[in-house]
């Protein structure tokens, strides 16, 4: 199977690989996926006041295509809004990497993680 | 451009050279068919299979007149199974194998559960992947035509205990039929001592070529198979089919050559194994060997690399030809049957490779695999983030993880 040269590029090279205190009210944090299944992903997104992504860091336990997918989202998140972030498709995540079918639930775990660091994010600072 | 090595030694061999060159001549100037009686071209090429089948016959002591050429490991193992049931299926209809068999023996099996009326029994295996002896011999009932145990496993590399199944048995009176595709040449094999009625032999897993294999089919007392193919009755009436002189010749060559090298080759074998074993382990924790410690053949190790998906590693050691136990290479996503069936862990089953040595495999070699594999496990478990709990402290059976 030979993958595109933006996926090995983000498996190389992961961008944003680490971690965020997860106790600080800025981070939110997504963990998703299993290891029983053969892919978690830990997503960490730290938002401003004016609710703008100015950092966001990742760990991913699976194959190429979710290191790839994953370091992709956090690229993408950064700097925008939390809505904007919300608004991201796992199909813009598989296009961009030229993922193959098989590999597309990657790109959708990508997704359910941004989309699970926001919610914490938001649980978190409930007013 | 970094050099690639080869590591996938179960998958297939490279042929050996002194194999080619025993081959050439037979695509070449001796081209008779080998069943033409009426004149010379025939003889030579009948002589030549002739040497081969003793060369076959000699590695796992057996007589030439019990080897059929075959295609290779997956007919033998059809025919095996097949044949014999054709043959003896209306007095008896009880088959018994193991889960962890390769799928030609499986396939063959639930043909004969779905199509022939026969019960099948799949043995389970020990975390060790050995079969347990006494299950076995609870198993076997008045009704039982055969039992089919592999010898050595491609996949985790262990083996079973032949010789003990072969006197179970015949003291119970049932065939005894080996898959030893990736035993001959690896153990030492005799028929005789193992009692064993069947047996299925590979040339591409033994330095021979692809597209030829063999049958052993015991004669004293004789065990009969009925045919898959009809036609001119060649191989004893139980294969017909003109043989290919050039791949008869080159299983008899290789065979030959494991004849007289086998012992220096496995002393060699555990040499490297031990060199990568140890150099893995040294420096990185957390990396289990599936499948038993000590009865297994030294160039198959099947290694679990914890908190880290195979596939990824695999993509970082790429230069490195490896198999992946967690078969997120294939269509399936599922980790292997064969893993599964030793009681591993899933998530231990997603994190797994095959390495395989044999006989080019260099020191230098192993050494390149080591550093290659060493960092590339320190990196992608610096992305896990099971790594990070796990060194946290965090007990990750405890969380409950959102299956997909």
């Amino acid at each position: 199977m030979a993958y595109s040269k933006n996926l090995i590029d983000h498996y190389e090279n992961p961008r944003n690989v680490g971690s965020l205190d997860k106790d600080s009210n800025e981070v939110g944090t997504g963990l998703v996926g299993a290891p029983a299944c053969g892919d978690v992903m830990k997503l960490q997104i730290k938002v401003s006041d004016s609710g703008i992504i100015e950092d966001a860091k990742f760990k991913t336990f699976g194959c190429g295509s979710a290191i790839a997918s994953s370091s992709l989202i956090t690229e993408w998140v950064k700097g925008k809004s939390v809505d904007e972030a919300h608004s991201i498709k796992n199909t813009e995540i598989a296009n961009h990497l030229a993922l193959p079918p098989v590999k597309i639930h990657c790109s959708v775990l990508a997704e359910d993680a941004i989309k699970a660091a926001i919610a914490d994010y938001k649980e978190k600072n409930k007013k | 451009m970094i050099k690639n090595i080869y590591f996938d030694y179960q998958a297939t061999t490279p042929v050996d050279p002194r194999v080619i060159d025993k081959m050439l001549p037979y695509f070449g100037e001796i081209y008779g068919n080998p069943h033409s009686r009426n004149h010379s071209y025939g003889w030579e090429a009948e002589e030549a299979v002739e040497i081969a089948r003793e060369n076959v016959a000699k590695i796992i002591n057996a007589n030439p007149k019990e080897i059929i050429f075959t295609s290779g490991a997956t007919e033998s193992n059809n025919l095996a199974i097949k044949g014999l049931a054709e043959f003896y299926g209306d007095k008896k209809n009880h088959v018994i194998t193991c889960v962890t068999e390769h799928k030609c023996v499986l396939e063959s099996c639930r043909f004969l559960s779905e199509k022939k009326n026969f019960d099948v029994t799949y043995l389970p295996v020990k975390a060790d992947g050995l079969i347990d002896l006494k299950e076995l011999e609870k198993a076997i009932t008045p009704k039982t035509l055969l039992v089919s145990i592999m010898g050595v496993h491609n996949e985790i590399g262990v083996i079973q205990p032949l010789k003990e199944i072969g006197e179970i048995c015949k003291e119970k009176e049932v065939f005894f039929h080996t898959d030893c595709a990736q035993a001959v040449g690896k153990i030492l094999l005799d028929v005789n001592l193992m009692n064993i009625d069947l047996m299925s032999i590979s040339g591409h897993k033994m330095y021979g070529p692809k597209g030829v294999g063999a049958l052993y089919v015991r004669r004293k007392p004789r065990v009969r198979i009925s045919a898959m193919m009809s036609g001119g009755g060649q191989e004893r009436g139980m294969r017909s089919g003109t043989l290919s002189p050039a791949l008869c010749v080159g299983l008899g060559e290789a065979c030959r050559i494991y004849s007289t090298e086998m012992d220096a080759e496995n002393k060699k074998l555990m040499k490297l194994k031990n060199l990568l074993l140890n150099g893995i382990r040294s420096q990185c924790d957390e990396i289990y060997l599936n499948g038993s410690e000590d009865q297994r053949v030294p160039g198959n190790l099947n290694l679990s690399f914890a908190y880290i998906e195979g596939e990824s590693l695999m993509m970082g050691i790429k230069n490195l030809a490896v198999s992946s136990g967690s078969a997120c290479t294939s269509a399936s996503l599922e980790p292997s049957y064969v893993l599964k069936a030793l009681g591993v862990q899933e998530e231990l089953a997603h994190t797994s490779l095959r390495i395989g040595l044999g006989r080019f495999t260099t020191e230098d070699d192993v050494n390149k695999a080591v550093d290659k594999i060493v960092s590339e496990v320190k990196r992608l478990r610096a992305l896990s983030p099971l790594w990070e709990m796990a060194q946290d402290g965090v007990d990750l059976t405890k969380i409950n993880w959102a299956a997909h």
